[in-house]
């Protein structure tokens, strides 16, 4: 919403200037975007006068002028005809900026003669086209004094941004109420402006809406003999110091009140409109050509202003283009009307339109202001365009918008934390158009028609607050609820928190990716999520299901950046479906590149599938998760390398997946190292019991453990881990671990086999082993080797 | 009789002359090896007359003791000798690059959440969740916000289309501010807009009082320099039968002082409005942007950084919460701009982006507290 200083001061009989106008509005809610004069550029132009102008020595068309600037006498060549002896006009000093070039004034010499300053033309201050000559001020302008200030072309214009609930300051004369309320002036009132017809309409007026509350008031009036030519200098200043354009006369007046009262007018050119205008829905598939001139297709869901035949207008929306006043109207009827907020912001919705009249109408326009705004804009067109008016012609009658509600006067201190005296709470309410009575206990308060949003006793205490300022509420810290505060957070974002600082801790690099991703993509990571309808662009049009293709394309983006190594993690949602239980949140990670970088000390090393699988198991760890029960097996989904893949399985349930990405896919991505992932399902994780602080008696035998070395020759298809298992197996009290510290396939091992080493830690209890012991329990994991994984000892 | 001072000196002079562990051992076991000198004087005890067999035996075994602590006394000379000889080669150049650790971080997201939440558990809240998909009615209908209401353009929704149920799409427009919901679909579905769905399932499934703190993703259909179509709120919620503005304002001027640090930090609530508070308020903060810069807390600009207001008493309606009885306060903030605030982070686009670089320079360790 923007308006200038001088259009409010119409309203609001005020001293205050336009600084402290702006930091009030701010104050009470109608927040102050931008406040700009743009005769700010102007500042520095003065009036002078043209002590002497004689020829240039050198040039036939220049003058050489003794320029009076109210300082000093200043010498300066002028080109301009009108440049003569005793001319007022405005001079610019060296250094000013000039607003049509931008350009710094310069002292310059002029065929051999130097001008020191320069007498400005209409153009080169913006202020109009005129360039023939300079600007000629009247005798009577004070030589030496600001141009901007005598013509008085300081007006400041002030953008606010409003909330939705205040259409009433969608009008000037909101705005100047709300000021007058907090202090800021007196709200002028307004001047009668009841019109009484000359003669009966010819036109009638219906309401023909199935649904009377889609235009329940309709109000009409017929103009004849009018001049619909350029509105005047005054009108047309207000309209283009705002950015809108003049159009014409009855144009400019309805534009003019819908700004200035917040209420939007229609005229139409009644020569175009057939017998009268009625409030309709729109036929299936009816057409207007709007204003704006882009054709709409209408349904009944859309109300429309009509003849009998055609529609002239959507309804609080949009004018159509084939009523409109021009040039030639001499006949034309005003429309004033109320139309439900609903739906015409549904229609203005449907039909991808913006206009100040449907910003107004959507949000309320006051329906206890149509005559007086009929009556407005009467006068207005008789004052401008001349011509008769009719009798008003009404149809329907106002609907009931305002509600009432009764404000305890306790209340502004139970809600608001502010005791305001009642009496006060009386004035202040009173000055924003509320009617209040006296009631037991408070105040019963009416609602003013303008005032749509207001509807309790919540808003009562609102108005009070704002208008006393915020500022005025004593902050109070919260009362404490218990000495202890219990561990504010879920066990599923302690799950979280956990696992991101595992990952953390083993050198990834956590990563927020977007929650959607392309839908060419999810195609190759089994399927698309939900898909949206209004996606922000087409390669983030459908919900992620996995983690990994952001995080690979992540990878991708930063190889593209020269940094090919990366070990990213995301925690986060996905989704599978739109219900809440279809989402889930996982756990994933992508190791690309070189796990380990070239270096002196060591040998490099891409990442690979053991990475993903000590990322997974770490992350798992790390959220109490029981790690040593947790086994893995192939089965990893599509994307995964077919071969050096696996899920982890806890029991019967599939915890996540590991391994390294489907070259395939790599090649898909661009992703030209080899790469590998880890995902974890946290939905599918045991929920975890609050074991509490305290450990498991620790373990500390004193006897030393004895370690024994096993070579295995197994078929290279059986899994280590089963054999590892069978190994502990072979004595769950004795066996206190077991791990693989060799693999070998190849020369000296037959086709179709491998060899497997492992050291066995033996952990005697309570005596030391006996040779024979030791011989007996190496017999016993060789057989359970044997039979578990097909092993035979080397 | 052998002359057992020879026998030493003989011995004693071969453990002298052994320069290496080897000789040295060479020259013990020729002394008191099983077949060595010393070993053999033992052995021809047993002829000897029981006297000068005691006697002998005596002095044979003062010159073994004396032998074995030359020996002992030769070895740590050598081993000394030899540990020189070693620390004398064994050079490395310490200027060469340690094996390298990789060190991960944590986003500044994770971290400012945490911030946020514990700073506020101090008051008493607890942290809740919900879904990011959410249907139009818990979104938007609970808050007050019914369909068509004006304050629904003032966040721009995603909407997603209904899975296999044959809702009509939107086509391939994209980014249009004025979205219409699609009004055949009985259960419309979008990405919330903010978190405030959480607090409606809080207060739908817990009776007052409440202390809910909603932190989590958000969705805008919105994406330019200062926008992103994802982002992160924290949402506040107190529901009880006496918590009024003055406690919000104190609320959010203890925790706004906490996070930056500033303990003189001050505060400016505005009037505003969002259709689920009644009162509503934005707040800003005092800043300094004299410099071309902005810090926190000194200087005499504001900065908006939150939006609050007790909650509307429909609001508490909707949720079974009864409004005569029941009050409270809730507010939202952006955790991307609280973190590039204190943090200096200048651009929110590129908290999304997994830049490696970006991650490590802006992360953080896991060991910070």
């Amino acid at each position: 919403m923007k308006f200038t200083l001088s259009w409010l001061k119409d309203h609001l009989e005020t001293d205050a200037g336009a600084e402290e106008l702006a930091g009030k509005m701010t104050a009470i809610g109608l927040e102050v975007e931008s406040l700009s004069d743009p005769a700010a550029a102007l500042a520095p132009f003065i009036v002078a006068r043209i002590e002497s102008a004689e020829k240039h020595p050198h040039a036939d068309r220049l003058k050489l002028c003794k320029v009076d600037t109210g300082s000093a006498m200043v010498a300066v060549v002028c080109g301009a005809p009108n440049a003569r002896t005793g001319l007022k006009g405005v001079f610019a000093a060296p250094g000013t900026v000039i607003p049509a070039s931008g350009a710094a004034l310069k002292i310059s010499g002029i065929r051999g003669v130097e001008s020191r300053g320069m007498l400005c033309s209409a153009r080169e201050l913006q202020l109009g086209e005129d360039h023939e000559g300079i600007i000629e001020l009247p005798d009577d302008a004070p030589v030496g004094q600001s141009f901007a200030a005598y013509r008085g072309l300081s007006d400041p214009v002030f953008e606010i941004r409003l909330t939705p609930n205040r259409p009433d300051c969608f009008g000037v004369r909101g705005i100047a109420r709300d000021l007058a309320a907090v202090g800021m002036g007196r709200l002028k009132p307004r001047g009668a402006n009841a019109v009484t017809g000359a003669f009966k309409s010819p036109f009638g007026i219906a309401l023909a809406t199935d649904d009377k509350t889609a235009c329940p008031y309709l109000v009409g009036r017929y103009f004849k003999g009018l001049r619909n030519g350029p509105s005047p200098e005054w009108l047309q200043n207000r309209l283009k110091a705002i950015g809108q354009k003049p159009i014409s006369a009855l144009v400019d007046i309805t534009n003019y009140l819908t700004i200035d009262a917040a209420r939007p007018l229609h005229v139409f050119d009644a020569a175009k409109v057939k017998g009268g205008i009625r409030a309709r829905p729109a036929e299936p598939g009816e057409k207007i050509l709007a204003l704006n001139g882009k054709e709409y297709a209408l349904d009944p869901d859309i109300t429309v202003i009509a003849d009998h035949e055609t529609a002239h207008a959507i309804a609080g929306i949009m004018g159509g283009m084939e009523s409109g006043c021009t040039g030639t109207t001499t006949e034309a009827f005003l429309e004033c009307a109320y139309f439900d907020p609903v739906r015409t912001a549904r229609s203005g919705r449907r039909l991808q339109i913006t206009s100040d009249a449907r910003t107004r109408f959507e949000r309320g326009v006051d329906p206890g202001f149509m005559l007086e705004a009929a009556g407005l804009a009467t006068k207005l067109i008789l004052d401008i365009c001349g011509g008769v008016a009719s009798e008003l012609v009404v149809a329907g009658a106002p609907p009931k918008v305002s509600g009432a509600a009764h404000l305890r006067a306790s209340r502004c201190k139970t809600l608001g934390g502010l005791d305001v005296p009642v009496l006060e709470q009386k004035k202040l309410l009173e000055a924003i158009g509320c009617t209040v009575k006296d009631a037991p206990g408070g105040l019963d308060v009416a609602f003013p028609g303008w005032r749509p949003d207001m509807e309790g006793e919540a808003d009562c205490v609102e108005e009070i607050l704002r208008l006393k300022g915020y500022d005025a509420i004593p902050p109070v810290s919260m009362p404490r609820l218990q000495v202890f505060a219990e561990n504010p957070f879920l066990p599923a974002q302690r799950r979280a928190e956990a696992a991101k600082r595992a990952l953390a801790a083993r050198g990834m690099l956590e990563a927020v990716t977007w929650s959607f991703m392309p839908a060419s993509l999810a195609a190759l990571f089994g399927g698309e999520g939900p898909r949206l309808q209004n996606p922000i662009s087409s390669d983030l049009d459908v919900m992620r299901k996995t983690l990994l293709p952001n995080l690979l394309q992540a990878a991708a983006r930063n190889a593209g950046r020269g940094y090919p190594d990366a070990a990213l993690f995301e925690a986060g949602a996905v989704y599978h479906g739109l219900a809440p239980e279809d989402q889930g949140f996982c756990v994933g990670g992508v190791r690309a590149g070189l796990a380990r970088p070239r270096h002196w000390a060591e040998k490099a090393r891409a990442a690979d599938l053991f990475d993903a699988k000590a990322d997974a198991r770490a992350a798992l760890a790390a959220v109490g998760a029981p790690v040593a029960g947790v086994q893995a097996s192939p089965g990893a989904p599509g994307w995964f390398h077919p071969g050096r893949s696996g899920v982890l399985r806890l029991g019967g349930a599939v915890l996540g997946a590991f391994g390294e990405i489907h070259p395939a896919i790599l090649r898909q991505l661009d992703i030209r190292t080899p790469a590998c992932g880890f995902e974890l399902f946290f939905d599918a994780l045991p929920s975890l019991k609050e074991t509490g602080a305290a450990r498991p008696p620790v373990d500390l035998p004193e006897l030393q453990p004895v370690v024994r070395d096993f070579a295995f020759r197994m078929p290279r298809d059986a899994a280590a881990g089963a054999l590892v298992r069978a190994v502990q197996g072979a004595s769950r009290e004795l066996i206190a671990g077991v791990e693989v510290f060799d693999l070998y396939e190849g020369e000296g091992v037959p086709e179709g086999s491998k060899s497997l080493a492992v050291e066995v830690r033996i952990q005697p209890r309570g005596k030391s082993l006996t040779e024979g012991e030791l011989e007996a329990l190496s017999e016993k994991i060789i057989a359970a080797a044997s039979r578990a994984a097909g092993a035979t000892l080397r | 009789m052998t002359d057992l001072s020879t026998l030493k000196s003989e011995c004693a002079g071969a453990i002298e002359a052994a320069t290496d562990l080897a000789a040295l051992e060479v020259a013990r076991v020729a002394a008191l090896g099983k077949k060595g000198k010393v070993t053999g004087l033992l052995k021809t005890l047993g002829g000897l007359p029981e006297g000068e067999r005691r006697e002998f035996g005596a002095r044979i075994n003062t010159l073994k003791d004396e032998l074995e602590e030359l020996i002992a006394a030769r070895r740590a000379a050598i081993e000394a000798k030899d540990l020189d000889a070693r620390l004398a080669f064994e050079r490395a150049d310490v200027t060469l690059s340690p094996r390298p650790e990789q060190t991960g971080a944590l986003h500044p997201i994770t971290r400012t959440i945490a911030e946020i939440c514990n700073l506020f558990a101090q008051m008493g809240f607890k942290v809740a969740e919900g879904p990011h998909i959410e249907d139009d009615a818990l979104n938007f209908t609970a808050l007050n916000m019914p369909p068509d209401h004006p304050a629904r353009q003032m966040q721009d929704t995603f909407y997603l289309e209904g899975m296999g149920s044959g809702v009509e799409g939107m086509g391939s427009e994209t980014g249009q501010s004025d979205p219409e919901p699609p009004a055949q679909n009985p259960k419309p579905y979008v990405l919330r807009t903010h978190t405030s769905p959480v607090q409606v399932r809080a207060m739908l499934k817990e009776k007052p009082p409440l202390r809910v703190l909603a932190p989590g993703r958000v969705f805008r259909c919105d994406s330019d320099q200062t926008h992103a179509p994802m982002f992160h709120q924290v949402e506040g919620l107190v529901v009880d039968e006496a918590t009024h503005m003055g406690h919000l304002k104190g609320t959010l001027a203890d925790f706004m002082r906490a996070y930056f640090n500033a303990p003189n930090l001050k505060l400016r609530f505005r009037p505003s409005y969002f259709p689920f508070t009644e009162p509503s308020a934005e707040v800003d903060i005092g800043c300094d942007r004299s410099d071309g810069g902005l810090k926190i807390c000194e200087g005499e600009d504001w900065l908006e950084v939150l939006g609050c207001g007790m909650v509307h008493p429909k609001v508490l309606q909707n949720c079974g919460v009864d409004p005569a009885r029941y009050q409270g306060y809730a507010f939202g903030m952006g955790v991307e701009r609280l973190a590039m605030l204190k943090y200096g982070i200048p651009d929110l686009r590129t908290f999304f982006e997994a830049d490696l670089r970006w991650l490590r320079h802006y992360g953080f360790s896991v060991l910070d507290q």
